[in-house]
């Protein structure tokens, strides 16, 4: 089997043992994260060709974490912080640059799996990095892992029916006869309620409102089957009055197929509604994970007390008072990361360590982790 | 209090498309007192942003303003000539921030020549290059930017940034009302409260009007002392803010408020079913009566008037008819 790159298995092996040991992780456990980073070199000025420098985008900068089997885990923040690359790197339409990304798949692409040579790397964890970077190992993926974008408008080709655009994953992977094909698109429109399936069938993108729109992106991807979805900001470029119809969707067709979702938004409020857990993202790095209740009612990190305090809500007497929002300043470039904690230069309980050291993540409540100098581990 | 800075009477604007006539804005009525904000809610497609268009007289074509009154000061201004319009209204009465307005900045101009611009061309023999670049900085500062960066290009300042830039344009020549047309979409959370805080300050310090554009409930109620829901090119519901998200009338506005996720109480998805309608051929009868689970026959056939249920408190649904 031939490898573009050589992995120390025994290493990565004792490291997700490790790992998984210090953060408690149950047994379900579907996805692991290992320090992974996802950097993107920019483009070189003349300069920085002759000094031999280089800016480099660290959008994901060493995120650790586990998803566990029929789990909503939620990856929130501001734009910038690395969720979305965070989410396509984990499930390989992004190279990684650095960590390991483990996964357990279903015994049927499991066995496909290793009929291509890969063996489990720990338990029945398959190396990720490896997988993905073969041909046939990415494809096969995609029988497992998926992806709904946020964009109705702009993720559906124009030029295709959406009888086409639903079949194409079939016709990729070679399944079924093109009957076959028209029947699973058919089930697929009934999954997503846009009923009969014979209106849709024939009808272009344009032809069809935002909403229903979306609902296709959805139905799309789930057509081959995945076990693993991230939504990247489903809802966020609907209308607020049938978000929550979408979400309930959603809900209901992972509770039919066995799903598990990794859910990316900037919206903490929404996030709250369907999330088992969160995790805040800051430029490229977790600053605090936890149970949904305990992020919303008891948040921790200077950032996440932030983003909360800047939630709107229908209440009209707000407008008598400012809005007081404890942080400073604005995020600073992913190419100037600031030194220590790079939350420092925005944070207004910032000490002299926070502008030096990189603060590690410590367990302040059970399951609930913050990293930042504020708590300290206890040796 | 004196009449209203701003009397909406009857208002139509509709787009004649090669489709079929789109009924935007159809038969709305709305005031703005001084130193009031009125918030706009509606969600895509309910004519809001056509609306604010209309109050500028910029409505592009084909659309067009075909009835009712514009009233800014008891002047209709629709009857004003274009000239008038440009000389003593757009820009030094009323003035708009657009909607993505960020991406509305010339990118090969600096920020301080585009807003000096503004004082050049509706001020010409008032002010010299030098003089214009200067109101420039003070601008600058009072929407929160060091005034050195007027000669900064928009592409060096941040989305938050740009938005501040924008607002300071709108300003410039002290309007007495200033349309702001989903002002904060695109922004991150915290930028938003920022550039909130920013428009509250100057409300607060210019006695200004406002009319707050946008499909954010939450955003509307953190501003308006008035709100207007429109749907489907019509007013359905109107009054001080605190009368209609206490006690919210209309079925659509209802169905909006409980489907906004909030930070506490009870975890559940709520939605409205159904979509707008298409506003060339909206049905007949009260528009929203295809998704509303109050419909009845009359709903069907009439369009309800505008029923005061309280002081200050209006609505347009058959459920609040006297027998």
């Amino acid at each position: 089997m031939p490898r573009k790159r050589k992995y120390d298995r025994e290493h990565i092996a004792e490291l997700a043992e490790k790992t998984l040991k210090e953060l408690k992780a149950p047994d379900d456990v579907v996805l692991v994260s290992l320090h992974l980073k996802k950097y993107f070199p920019l483009r070189r000025t003349l300069t920085e060709i002759l000094t031999g420098r280089r800016r480099i985008v660290k959008a994901v900068d060493d995120v650790t974490f586990y998803v566990r089997e029929g789990e909503i885990f939620c990856v929130a923040g501001e734009s910038g912080c690395g969720k979305t690359t965070l989410g396509r790197t984990l499930i390989g339409l992004l190279d990684i640059t650095a960590g390991y990304v483990l996964y357990k798949p279903r015994k049927e692409i499991a066995d496909a799996l290793m009929e291509l040579g890969f063996e489990p790397v720990y338990k029945n964890f398959f190396l990720m990095n490896e997988v993905y970077e073969n041909k046939k190992g990415f494809k096969l993926m995609r029988k497992e892992m998926q992806i709904i974008f946020q964009d109705p408008y702009g993720s559906l080709d124009p030029r295709h029916t959406i009888q086409s655009i639903l079949a194409e994953p079939l016709v990729v992977h070679n399944i079924g006869t093109p009957e076959e094909r028209l029947e699973r698109v058919k089930r697929a429109l009934e999954d997503v309620k846009l009923i009969p399936p014979e209106d849709f069938i024939n009808r272009y993108p344009h032809q069809l409102s935002g909403g229903q729109r979306q609902r296709i992106v959805v139905a799309r991807a789930l057509m081959l089957n995945p076990r693993f979805v991230v939504a990247d900001e489903p809802v966020s470029m609907l209308d607020v009055s049938i978000r929550a119809e979408i979400l309930n969707l959603m809900l209901e067709l992972k509770k039919k197929y066995g799903l598990t979702y990794l859910f990316i938004t900037h919206d903490l409020a929404l996030a709250r509604l369907i999330c088992d857990r969160i995790a805040i993202m800051y430029l490229g790095r977790i600053v605090e994970l936890g149970p949904t209740d305990e992020i919303i009612e008891n948040p921790q990190h200077p950032y996440t007390k932030a983003l909360r305090a800047a939630i709107l809500e229908p209440e009209p007497q707000n407008r008598f008072k400012f809005r007081e929002v404890p942080i400073k300043g604005e995020v600073p470039s992913a190419v100037y990361i600031p030194p220590g904690c790079r939350f420092h230069p925005r944070c207004l309980s910032v000490m002299k360590i926070c502008t030096t050291e990189q603060p590690t993540m410590v367990e302040v409540s059970p399951g609930h982790y913050v990293e930042c100098w504020l708590f300290r581990k206890q040796s | 209090m004196s009449s209203p800075l701003l009397k909406i009477e009857n208002l139509r604007v509709y787009y004649y498309s090669l489709r079929g006539i789109v009924k935007a804005v159809d038969n709305v009525s709305l005031e703005v007192n001084r130193g009031e904000v009125l918030g706009l809610a509606g969600e895509s497609g309910c004519g809001k942003s056509t609306l604010g268009y209309s109050l500028l007289r910029l409505v592009p074509p084909p659309g067009r303003i075909i009835g009712g009154r514009i009233l800014f000061d008891g002047n209709n201004i629709l009857e004003w000539p274009e000239e008038k319009i440009r000389r003593e209204y757009r820009w030094k009465k009323v003035s708009m921030i657009f909607q993505g307005a960020m991406n509305v900045l010339n990118p090969v101009k600096t920020v301080g020549d585009q807003i000096a611009e503004i004082f050049l061309v509706h001020l010409p023999d008032k002010f010299t290059k030098k003089e214009a670049l200067e109101k420039a900085k003070e601008l600058l500062e009072m929407v929160g930017i060091d005034p050195r960066r007027v000669k900064n290009y928009p592409h060096e300042f941040s989305g938050g940034m740009k938005q501040r830039v924008v607002i300071a344009m709108a300003l410039a020549l002290n309007p007495d009302l200033v349309i702001a047309d989903e002002p904060t979409t695109a922004l991150d959370v915290v930028v938003q409260a920022q550039i909130i805080n920013l428009l509250k300050k100057l409300k607060k310090e210019r006695n200004m009007s406002i009319i707050l554009i946008s499909h954010d409930l939450s955003l509307i109620a953190e501003m308006s002392d008035k709100v207007a829901i429109m749907y489907a090119g019509k007013i359905v519901e109107y009054g001080i803010s605190d009368y209609v998200y206490n006690n919210p009338l209309h079925p659509y506005t209802q169905g909006l408020i409980r489907s906004i996720p909030r930070l506490k109480g009870p975890k559940e998805l709520v939605w409205i079913p159904g979509q707008p309608p298409d506003l060339r051929t909206p049905p007949a009868g009260c528009r929203f009566h295809p998704r509303c689970s109050h419909a009845t026959d009359l709903c069907r056939k009439e369009e309800p008037p505008m029923i005061e249920v309280e002081p200050n408190h209006s609505v347009a649904c058959w459920l609040y008819a006297k027998k």
